[in-house]
């Protein structure tokens, strides 16, 4: 199609954070009166991309292109002023204002130099009423109304003040099903309007309801642009998990694995609006590799397993006595472990050493009265450094000097100084290079074949199939299949993500 | 009620209610002549706090102001005293020289991103310095323009009067809560205050607004000091110490949120008075110490710390759930 037809397009887009990646030879085009879904998981480069299409980064590589003219945006207020509107899942308005204010801030009319509220709240009222929002009491404030009516109320400032393109990320994340809809209507109305709209989520069944078309990245870099037409749902998950998949001897080698006894059971475990019950049981030199995709609850069951978000319902039983996991103390005071998802934000403490990093859990563990000192914590840290292959010029360097790789190598070793019997592993291996990769999936084995029970979350497919003793998968926040033997292979794992063929998922 | 209105509503009828129970007591506290020393005794007060109730408005703080009230007291009495500058010109100077002082505070706070906190904190033991390094001696201001000043008044039945002091603090508040409440500044601070960040992506000027509030602040604080030597005709480089602490107080009291994003200018209105109500009542009482005006002020500051905290997490979001949500 003629380049004429495009509103926003990017071009040959790359951005590089120091060694890292972050978007290779990125091409995009958005059209008038279109919904453009952009998928991809974590660390993809979805929001990089976006961020380079509202000018709040500038592209190392490549152009954008805003109604066929090259544009280089200063901020993301240079953006809004052109034409783009972003509206993000956490509503960038201010919640202590009135919904009026909101809609008309930094632009509101004035008469003798004070602000005219009855107009301002009058053409709110027009306005809103525009979006179905004709029961909103303009003068009200904003955060008194659920997310929903945020989300209209910042898409409605956003159209008001731009026009031509609106970027949606994630905006049903918080909805419920009834909200949903609602604002697909107020995204269709848009689209009829001749808006190109930006849609980022990462519930599939939206994708398919509201977008025409779909851009999906992958690492960093582009694996295609399709009409929704024309894919299935599998196809979009193969996209999204799978360089290629056709895989050359993907089943599991380590499927059919005598285990040991029962460690670890959950029976009818779920927390209400978080993740549905779920059951499962864990051996002994067991790894339960559990595959879904981004918001399928993967996190959420490894939170609700360790107790950070403790389970309201069903019951979890060790060794065969039922236990009560309220907090994360009680769940490493039975010997559980778990390294999380977000390494910086959750994991690494940046400005304490290596040493004090790894036996930081060990000492929670031991409590107040019986500090480490210096030679032991020394010996720990050492022994650990060797066994994971920890590359730190030395145990006294701050952790936040280290590379990726090694900092979640540390964050593995804290745990494993503790001992425990059961480990969870929330994407151990994003975002590593690929030595640190290696040593990591290498220790997930060792751990396994010196009978540990492992719960290891990742969205590389291969990975989990090389290492996982069995595979749960999960959807819309709820267990939706555990595949065992033969069925521990990538394109089962797909479909069942996809739920398509349901055949193939009755393990 | 808006549950932002909750505060300075609780805070009205608490005053309504002392003032009313101090009235049981000593019927001669319900006067004209009384109310109207509560406008003169405490019109630096009330000047400073309708500085403070914009920057804590904003997110921020400043405890710079009761330093530069004292510095600018000093200043006023050194040019009027030792250089026989007109009291009016000299007024002039010291405004424009606290101004520039809180433009320079609020550069440093947006700029280099340094907490309000800190940098008003600097500019604090600047201010205080720069006034002892002025004099060390309170420096007594005998001009005919201050005894002139001293008899402009409205008289009120009842024998009481509005001094000239007092008439300007009214004022301060009036144009206060119009540049608060209905000007586009005004709603600026409110977005900074609520979300800088949310506030910068809506168009805000952030670093224009930031400078304005602690120029205006620094400003609001000079004029106090300006009153402050009207009052006591005199320039002293320790006087004033702790106002900026008094200052906060009569904010907090008066409904605005420590936190930011919510507050009335009237509200600090309300807490000024309230603090004035108490020191009056002990005044009257006579046998009481002048310390029970801290503890009573840091008994209703608690009070009403714990009164937002209610308010503001209890009635939280997704009070009214629209229901027109529903599809139709």
């Amino acid at each position: 199609m003629a380049d004429t037809s495009y509103t926003l397009q990017a071009r040959g887009i790359c951005k590089y954070f120091g060694e890292h990646t972050a978007l290779q030879d990125i091409d995009f085009a958005l059209r008038p009166g279109e919904v453009h879904a952009l998928l991809g998981e974590n660390g993809a480069g979805k929001s990089t991309l976006i961020k380079i299409l509202t000018g709040a980064y500038h592209p190392d590589a490549g152009e954008v292109l805003l109604e066929d003219r090259p544009v280089s945006f200063r901020d993301p207020l240079h953006a809004q002023a052109h034409g783009i509107g972003t509206v993000y899942q956490e509503v960038n308005l201010l919640p202590n204002r009135s919904v009026a204010e909101n809609l008309f801030l930094g632009r509101q009319p004035t008469r003798f130099g004070m602000v005219d509220k009855r107009r301002i709240e009058r053409e709110a009222t027009e306005l809103l009423a525009r979006y179905g929002l004709d029961d909103i009491d303009p003068r009200a404030e904003l955060g008194a109304y659920s997310v929903a009516v945020q989300q209209i109320v910042a898409i409605a400032r956003a159209v008001e003040l731009s026009g031509k393109v609106l970027i949606l990320d994630e905006p049903t994340a918080s909805l419920d099903r009834n909200e949903v809809e609602k604002l697909f209507e107020v995204i269709a109305d848009l689209k009829a309007r001749g808006l190109a709209i930006v849609f980022i989520t990462h519930f599939l069944d939206q994708v398919f309801a509201i977008a025409d078309r779909v851009t999906i990245l992958r690492n960093g870099r582009l694996i295609g642009t399709e009409p929704l037409t024309e894919m299935s749902r599998t196809d979009v998950v193969r996209m999204m998990l799978g360089k290629d998949i056709s895989f050359s001897g993907g089943t599991s080698a380590v499927g059919e694995r005598e285990v040991g006894e029962l460690l670890v059971s959950f029976r009818g475990t779920g927390r209400t609006g978080s993740l549905q019950p779920f059951s499962l049981d864990i051996h002994k030199g067991e790894v339960i590799g559990v595959a879904g995709l981004l918001g399928s609850g993967r996190t959420e069951m490894a939170r609700i397993m360790f107790g950070i978000d403790p389970a309201d319902s069903g019951e979890i039983r060790l060794n065969g006595t039922p236990v009560s996991i309220q907090s994360a103390s009680d769940a490493i005071a039975h010997g559980f472990g778990f390294c999380p998802e977000d390494r910086k934000a959750d994991g690494i403490i940046g400005d304490l050493s290596v040493r004090e990093n790894i036996v930081i859990a060990l000492q929670g563990k031991l409590g107040w009265f019986r500090a480490l000192n210096r030679d032991d914590q020394l010996e720990i840290a050492g022994r650990f450094a060797e066994m994971l292959d920890i590359r730190a010029a030395s145990p006294d360097m701050p952790i936040k000097l280290l590379s990726g790789g090694n900092q979640q190598k540390v964050i593995l070793a804290r745990w494993l100084a503790t001992d425990p019997g059961f480990l969870i592993l929330d994407e151990p291996t994003r975002g590593i290079d690929v030595g640190a990769h290696a040593e990591i999936v290498r220790t997930i084995n060792r751990l396994r074949d010196d009978g540990m029970a492992l719960v290891v979350i990742s969205s590389e497919l291969d990975e989990v199939v090389a290492y996982s003793s069995r595979i749960v998968v999960m959807r819309d926040r709820e267990l939706v299949a555990e595949l065992r033997g033969e069925n521990i292979n990538p394109s089962v794992i797909v479909q069942a993500i996809a739920n398509q063929s349901d055949e193939a998922i009755a393990s | 009620m808006n549950r932002s209105l909750r505060p300075l509503a609780a805070t009205t009828i608490i005053f309504i209610i002392a003032y009313g129970l101090s009235v049981a007591q000593f019927p001669n506290m319900f006067s004209t002549r009384v109310l109207g020393n509560f406008l003169t005794d405490n019109a630096f007060l009330g000047i400073t706090a309708v500085g403070m109730t914009f920057v804590i408005i904003s997110g921020g703080i400043d405890l710079s102001v009761g330093a530069v009230i004292g510095f600018t007291g000093v200043l006023v009495a050194v040019l009027v005293s030792w250089f026989s500058v007109h009291p009016l010109i000299a007024f002039a100077i010291a405004l424009v020289v606290a101004s520039a002082f809180g433009a320079l505070m609020g550069c440093a706070i947006h700029f280099l991103q340094v907490p309000s906190f800190i940098v008003t904190l600097a500019g604090m033991f600047l201010a205080r310095g720069a006034a002892s390094v002025l004099t060390q001696d309170s420096i007594p201001v005998n001009h005919e323009f201050y005894s002139f000043i001293s008899t402009l008044y409205i008289k009120l039945d009842g024998g009481g009067r509005i001094s000239f002091i007092g008439g300007l603090m009214l004022l301060v508040f009036v144009i206060g809560a119009i540049l608060a409440h209905r000007t586009k500044f005004g709603s600026y601070v409110y977005a900074l205050g609520g979300n800088a960040t949310s506030a910068s992506l809506m168009g805000v000027p952030v670093a224009r607004t930031t400078i304005l509030v602690y120029t205006l602040s620094s400003f609001l604080a000079g004029l106090a000091g300006v009153v402050f030597s009207l009052y006591t005709s005199a320039g002293y480089p320790l006087a004033a110490v702790g106002v900026e602490l008094d200052a906060i107080g009569a904010v907090v009291i008066g409904g605005t949120l420590l936190t930011g994003g919510y507050g009335f200018i009237f509200g600090s209105f309300v807490g000024v008075m309230l603090q004035g109500l108490v020191q009056t009542y002990i005044i009257f009482d006579g046998s009481l110490s002048s310390w029970w005006t801290k503890i009573v002020i840091g008994m209703l500051l608690f009070l009403f710390i714990v009164l937002q905290r209610v308010i503001f997490s209890s009635s939280a979001p997704k009070l009214k759930h629209v229901r027109k949500l529903k599809h139709e």
